[in-house]
């Protein structure tokens, strides 16, 4: 028996038919709804790979059953900017040239994003200890430590 | 020479890239047009193989090797540019597809650059020449006078043109790869050598980018591994009755001891894989984990292999004043991907076509027809990027599943392996022991060496598929470890060194490469060995290696070392001044393969002595990969190489119980973190005149041997076995 969900995803209304309410958030937006950006890293909670925002609060998507976001607000990669018009920090991370393969930097971007929301001056300490909970194992973190700093004082 | 034929739509619509319309009908026979296929040459002897130029002038590489994101295809991109005079934004680069790009062999050893990038250099050399031919005789002009900018060929006298894209007509190309094509004077070089921005990163920040994780096709189900409960368990049966209640199962797949579930959806395959009820034969035959190194040294040899023996190392240790013997191991590790392996199958009209992230499509290609009992010409792998492998990971056996479960459903599969399934069943780099000894003389010198290493036996060649292990289909089940001999035998001129590799039957687990296989791991025994020797005779660790290299490249390496780190002679750590943090340096140096690349490096640690943690503050690096091909993408490698193994050098340790590996996420398997994230100062040596050797991998083999001489001088304790956990540091320290 499918049932509907309906939330709003980066800013717009939408409605997904599941046929089991616990299932993750994560594969309704990559399956149902057709995005990149949140990755599947380990559905344990224990990489970010898969962040989204969820009332501008960075959630991991893989452990928030999509019952859980029934008309509420949820912000993806895809959300944060576009191609045509970049969010700073999407810009930054061009500029710093700050991944390898790049697989985790969906959870480094929309992760540091909500962070910068409630700290806008980070020092490099800061910005570590926010990103604790994200792995990269290409070992791109100086680059992405340079990458939120430098956005921080585009956003300045 | 080899040709693959293919249906031109097909082609148009699966890959979006360029028609191949290579053609230079100046110097070719006119050859019948074929209006619906189109024959694309793959030998590498072929500068079509290599080379598109479309008559628009968009220019079209075909790579074998691919981009694992290192940026090699930005790379490649500004070599071809540069010898093809054309403007970087020209040129795209097709990577590893079985039916397009010429098989450049696997994509490891650090070698796109030096071999792959170095013959398409070569085939653009032979291009521009031919190109300048064509273009003497269409403008009437002689060649000496012609000049090239971004794809026009011009007269210095007549100031008349003509563009790449009219020089080339509808029809195909053969032009054989011309060795002695005379290449572009790295002087006059605009594109190589510059920090060019990586052409992927844009996608990859706005989620636009298609990694294999996210590919699809029309059609296509969802397939998740139920693997084995032990690493050898027999499959005695399944209950499909046990995923009664989940919607969309398509099929329980079972193929000898291969079991996996297909479903229309992916939260119903991943539901169905864990509560798909199995049972399985007990099996118990790994070794004990308290027990891995006598199990090592007991394993049976096949043969030993002499990786160096000059003078005569067994007299002067039995003349020598003073001897000195240590062991020295290294743990079992994983590639540790942050996306699990990942692939698309589909079968049709009798024919495979395989869309994978391996580091070798040609080599997969061959397995999976073997495996499937297929002709290699009915089966295509066609690369797409997958989260960074950092070797041979899970990639391929994750092909080798879809393949096997989109044959038994007849709809195109996407299989992606879970966190433990990755964790658990990639193949790992094997255990390395080292026995070290050396034969010091009445006045200090270093008069005799002798190196052991118990290492698995095998080459780079493709690690077997674990489906086909499984499902008891056709393979070779010959290990693969990737050249780990390399670095046994050391870069110094002591007068007397013998060094042996041990080739062991066998290994715990299916072993694979990881990035810098053996080389890091021997680099950390011999340069902490080194150091042992040198506190032991109080030299100095830079100026004692000084001493010993013939070889004025690494001697100008390890001097600007001393300078960038500011290096101070003679100087000790803080050995328990100061409180319970105690501070040192490590230095370490390798000449990787003893034949490319030089790295040297210098790591600050700080280490806890309550806590027996350990933290690299800094290192320094100067690294000399001959002509430098892209200066940022190196720096971003030797960054990578430098974090990946101070994690793989303080903190890794695969664990497992007789039955299986028991490291299965990164709670049991974690891995360094931002906040314990060294910096990392780099001082690169370009030799623009030099051949370009690689950089993905030499700058790790230096990091783990710098550690543990940074800890030795912080502290006076030595750690001979990686990971230096915090348990092993107290442990260590209380023996001081």
């Amino acid at each position: 028996m499918k049932k509907s969900i309906s939330f709003i995803l980066n800013e717009r209304p939408v409605t997904v038919q599941i046929d089991d309410p616990r299932m993750p958030l994560l594969y309704a937006l990559r399956d149902d709804l057709d995005l990149h950006g949140p990755r599947f890293g380990c559905g344990l909670n224990q990489c970010g790979a898969c962040t989204v925002h969820l009332e501008g609060k960075a959630v991991r998507s893989c452990v928030t059953p999509v019952s859980a976001v029934a008309h509420r607000r949820v912000v993806t990669l895809e959300g944060l900017g576009t191609p045509q018009k970049l969010h700073p920090l999407q810009q930054a991370f061009i500029d710093e040239q700050a991944m390898q393969c790049g697989y985790c930097m969906n959870g480094m971007i929309m992760q540091a994003a909500a962070f910068l929301e409630e700290n806008k001056h980070p020092n490099d300490d800061e910005i570590k200890s926010a990103l604790a909970g994200n792995l990269c194992r290409c070992g791109s973190h100086l680059r992405i430590v340079r990458a939120i700093r430098r956005a921080a004082s585009m956003m300045a | 020479m080899t040709k693959n034929v293919f249906d031109r739509r097909n082609f148009l619509k699966t890959s979006g890239a360029l028609v191949v319309a290579f053609s230079l009908t100046d110097l070719v026979h006119a050859m019948p047009a074929r209006a619906s296929v189109v024959t694309k040459p793959v030998s590498v002897t072929e500068v079509e193989s290599f080379i598109a130029i479309g008559q628009d002038g968009k220019i079209t590489i075909y790579c074998g090797h691919v981009d694992l994101g290192t940026g090699v295809q930005t790379a490649i991109a500004q070599i071809s540019a540069e010898e093809l005079d054309v403007a970087f934004g020209s040129v795209t680069v097709v990577q590893g597809d079985t039916a397009l790009t010429p098989d450049q062999g696997i994509t490891s050893g650090s070698f796109s650059i030096q071999g792959a990038g170095m013959q398409i250099r070569q085939a653009a050399a032979t291009a521009r020449q031919a190109l300048l031919q064509m273009a003497a005789r269409r403008l009437e002009e002689s060649v000496e006078i012609l000049i090239i900018v971004d794809g026009v060929v011009r007269s210095k006298s007549s100031g008349k043109q003509v563009r790449y894209g009219d020089l080339v007509g509808a029809q195909p190309l053969s032009l054989t790869v011309d060795k002695n094509a005379p290449l572009k004077a790295p002087g006059d070089y605009a594109i190589v050598g510059k920090p060019i921005a990586r052409v992927d990163i844009p996608d990859k920040v706005t989620g636009k980018f298609t990694y294999v994780q996210d590919f699809r096709v029309p059609g296509m189900l969802y397939g998740r591994t139920v693997h084995p409960l032990a690493m050898k368990a027999k499959l005695l049966s399944v209950d499909e009755s046990s995923l009664r209640g989940i919607p969309g199962i398509v099929k329980v797949v079972r193929e000898g001891d291969f079991c996996g579930v297909v479903a229309e959806t992916e939260w119903a395959a991943i539901k169905a894989a864990q509560q798909l009820k199995a049972r399985w034969t007990e099996w118990a035959g790994l070794p004990s984990e308290n027990e891995l190194w006598p199990y090592v040294r007991a394993t049976k040899v096949a043969k030993d292999e002499v990786t160096s023996n000059v003078g005569n190392a067994a007299s002067a240790l039995k003349q020598a004043s003073q001897r000195m013997k240590a062991t020295y191991d290294f743990a079992i590790q994983t590639h540790g991907s942050i996306g699990p392996s990942a692939a698309v199958a589909e079968f049709k009209d009798g024919k495979l076509t395989c869309w994978t992230a391996s580091q070798a499509t040609h080599a997969l290609r061959k397995q999976l027809a073997q495996m499937l009992s297929m002709s290699e010409d009915d089966v295509r792998c066609i690369y797409v990027e997958g989260a960074g492998c950092y070797g041979r990971n899970g990639h391929e056996d994750a092909a080798g599943d879809a393949a096997l479960m989109a044959r038994a459903v007849g709809r195109p599969v996407r299989v992606q392996w879970m966190r433990w399934d990755e964790h658990g069943w990639d193949p790992k780099g094997p255990p390395t022991l080292i026995d070290l000894e050396a034969g010091l003389d009445a006045s200090h010198n270093l008069a005799a060496w002798r190196g052991e290493f118990y290492i698995p036996v095998g080459g780079p060649a493709a690690v077997w598929l674990l489906t086909a292990q499984l499902a008891g289909l056709p393979h070779r089940e010959d290990l693969e470890t990737g050249s780990i001999f390399q670095n046994s035998a050391l870069p110094y001129d002591f007068p007397n060194r013998y060094t042996v590799c041990h080739r062991l039957t066998s290994t715990p687990l299916r072993p694979s490469w990881i990035r810098s296989p053996g080389r890091m791991q021997n680099t950390f025994a011999n340069e902490a060995f080194l150091d042992e020797i040198i506190a032991t005779i109080s030299a100095d660790p830079l100026e004692f290696r000084l001493e010993h290299i013939n070889d004025s490249r690494g001697a100008e390496l390890l001097r600007r070392l001393g300078k960038v780190a500011k290096w101070e002679t003679h100087k000790v750590g803080n050995r328990g001044r100061g409180g319970d943090i105690l501070r040192g340096r490590g230095l370490c140096y390798v000449h990787y393969e003893l034949s490319r690349t030089y790295v040297g490096i210098v790591a600050d640690v700080e280490v806890d002595r309550k806590s027996g943690k350990t933290r690299v503050i800094r290192a320094f690096v100067v690294h000399d990969c001959g002509q430098i091909i892209n200066p940022d993408g190196v720096r971003n490698q030797i960054e990578g190489c430098v974090i990946q193994t101070v994690s793989r050098t303080l903190m890794e340790e695969l664990k497992f119980d007789r039955s299986r590996v028991t490291s299965l996420d990164w709670a049991s398997y974690p891995i360094l973190t931002f906040p314990d994230v060294p910096d990392v100062v780099i001082d690169l040596i370009d030799r623009p005149t030099e051949v370009p050797w690689g950089a993905g991998e030499p700058a790790c083999a230096v990091v783990p041997a710098a550690i543990c001489n940074a800890i030795f001088d912080a502290t006076g304790a030595r750690l001979r076995s990686v990971p230096f956990k915090p348990s092993n540091v107290t442990a260590a320290l209380a023996s001081v």
